[in-house]
């Protein structure tokens, strides 16, 4: 009976995250003036409602890539943020704004997308090479990647003068949101229906390549599958809102604690979470210092990593830790 | 029956396997002998089609293992290996209902839940169906993947060292179950052993491997000989009768 009702719960207690979100931000806007004050009821469609849209999406977007590249990896600690990938889809965009400034987002999508990609399975060839790979030894990996490419970005728009352009990519806010810049966040829906489509392959991928091969899956097909909506979910994002920190990590290992690794059963638990999470830090960031914001990013990170180093140490004292 | 022709693993110029030939029939059990090293688990592997050989070809009745589909090879013959430094946290049913995937495509029908049930029955994994993976023992992890085979219902089943992580009671229990895996649900399995006389004591058919190569294959009868087994092992190996069979000694 109580798990029957969990998941309605969780909807209710989201819907009710999102409706403030919804109501909260500079202009007064509550239900009295939505319903008679065309002004706010504008106000509400160009700004609140793209702004929290896009929550929801980049939400879902970092959650379903943590719980793919978890399992295709093999590694509880893996998300966009500690593989390099998210760095790659920066530089592919400025690479993209080096060339042709004036790139339709579309493309710009389609270009930080191929950027993580073709970060994605660098990373994970350098791990094939690696006779270390233990669960510790993988993110760390993935964040001195990183941080390399972070650091080639870097000097490339300083010596372009083109770093003021950098700083949006990377502090993951949402304040810049509005109507005709979040659109391309709508990929994720794609991508979280195709993801429940293909949700029990990305499990036996997660049992590793022999299992799945003895089920009759192309093991290598799965991969590149999962890494490219990896990939086009990351890209998007960076596009977008920028770099959400953590949050593939910690939610997905939330999820797995409860209720373990079924892909299809944990996906509607993944993106409730993600959006839990990132409405909660956005409010926050919104809140503490209103007029000003902080961006969502750098309370993701704070509460993240809080979250996130008490997932470990529990693990660690579970004993076997590092392992499971 | 799977016939293996000319087979052939290189890594490099170093050759770990082959050429080897040879067939394992049908029905019954064979196990894969030999030291470390000699290529057991490798000649599993081709056969199972986890790996392509860097010759030579593995029929399974009459087709070629490495060019069939992997979807519909999955339907005739399923491989576990031990490798897993990862354990998912998945439930043992849920493990086991994945056995079904090559039939079901992941909707599973009430024929499905029925072989799920009897794998999970076979193994003694009723009460345990609920648990995770990674909070079992190494010996009942090993039986849930051997039900997750089971499940999977191939006429062939490849297992390489089912009985790694086993206690004496939980080895010997696991190679009764695979007895009659192949005695009443007609299942051809294949095993890399390292207890020669648990090979011997169990299986139908032998094949000795040492350095990359099929030194000896016959019953067990034929294989449990001390000069044969002192080759194969490099070791002195003697053979004494107990209770009407033979058993090899190999240390004080």
């Amino acid at each position: 009976m109580l798990r029957r009702l969990a998941l309605p719960c969780a909807v209710l207690v989201v819907l009710g995250l999102v409706v403030a979100s919804l109501l909260t931000g500079g202009y007064d806007i509550d239900l009295h003036s939505l319903l008679h004050d065309p002004e706010a009821r504008r106000m509400f469609l160009i700004s609140r409602v793209p702004r929290t849209l896009a929550l929801i999406l980049a939400a879902a977007a970092m959650a379903v890539s943590g719980v793919i590249m978890q399992m295709l990896v093999q590694n509880r600690f893996v998300e966009p943020t500690t593989t390099g990938t998210a760095e790659w889809s920066a530089l592919g965009v400025l690479l993209l704004t080096l060339v042709a400034p004036g790139a339709p987002v579309l493309v710009k999508m389609a270009c930080a997308a191929v950027f993580a990609f073709v970060g994605s399975v660098l990373f994970l060839s350098l791990l094939g090479r690696l006779a270390l790979r233990s669960q510790v030894i993988v993110p760390i990996v993935g964040i001195m990647l990183g941080a390399v490419v972070g650091a080639v970005t870097t000097y490339i728009a300083s010596s372009a003068n083109l770093m003021q352009t950098l700083p949006a990519w990377r502090s993951g806010g949402f304040s810049s949101v509005v109507k005709g810049t979040y659109e391309p966040l709508w990929v994720v829906g794609v991508l979280v229906v195709v993801l429940y489509a293909v949700a029990d392959r990305i499990t036996i991928a997660g049992l590793g390549r022999d299992m799945a091969v003895s089920l009759g899956l192309s093991y290598r097909r799965i991969l590149y599958l999962g890494l490219a909506m990896v990939a086009l979910a990351t890209g998007v994002t960076s596009i977008v809102v920028g770099f959400l920190p953590f949050l593939g990590l910690v939610v997905p290992n939330l999820v797995s604690m409860v209720r373990g690794d079924d892909v299809r059963s944990n996906l509607p638990w993944a993106v409730l979470g993600g959006v839990a999470l990132l409405t909660v830090c956005d409010l926050i960031g919104r809140t503490v210092v209103a007029p000003l914001e902080i961006p969502a990013s750098v309370i993701l990170g704070a509460v993240g990593a809080v979250i996130f180093l008490s997932l470990i140490l529990r693990r660690f004292a579970r004993g076997g830790a590092v392992h499971a | 029956m799977i016939e293996f022709r000319d087979l052939v693993k290189s890594y490099g110029d170093r050759t770990v396997l082959g050429p080897v030939s040879g067939r394992i029939e049908e029905g019954g059990i064979t196990s894969l002998i030999g030291p470390n090293g000699a290529g057991k688990s490798t000649l599993l592997t081709l056969l199972g089609r986890l790996a392509a050989p860097t010759s030579g070809t593995v029929l399974l009745d009459g087709t070629d293992v490495h060019r069939t589909p992997s979807a519909e090879m999955a339907r005739r013959l399923a491989i576990l290996r031990q490798d897993n430094h990862f354990t998912a946290r998945v439930t043992v049913r849920e493990l086991v209902a994945f056995g079904r995937f090559p039939h079901s495509r992941g909707r599973l029908t009430a024929e499905d839940h029925e072989h799920i049930d009897r794998a999970l029955g076979f193994l003694d994994l009723g009460d345990l169906a609920g648990r995770y993976l990674d909070q079992l023992s190494g010996g009942q992890r090993q039986r849930a993947y051997v039900a997750m085979v089971l499940a999977q219902d191939t006429r062939y089943a490849l297992l390489d060292e089912p009985l790694n992580n086993l206690d004496i009671k939980h080895a010997v229990r696991m190679m009764e179950q695979l007895r009659s895996a192949a005695d009443e649900l007609n299942k051809t399995v294949v095993l890399v052993v390292h207890d020669i006389n648990i090979a011997a004591g169990y299986s139908d058919h032998i094949i000795a491997l040492r350095d990359g190569a099929i030194v000896a294959n016959g019953t067990p009868a034929e294989l449990m000989d001390p000069d044969l087994l002192t080759r194969i092992f490099d070791t002195p190996v003697q053979v004494h009768e107990v209770d009407g069979r033979p058993l090899a000694v190999h240390h004080r």
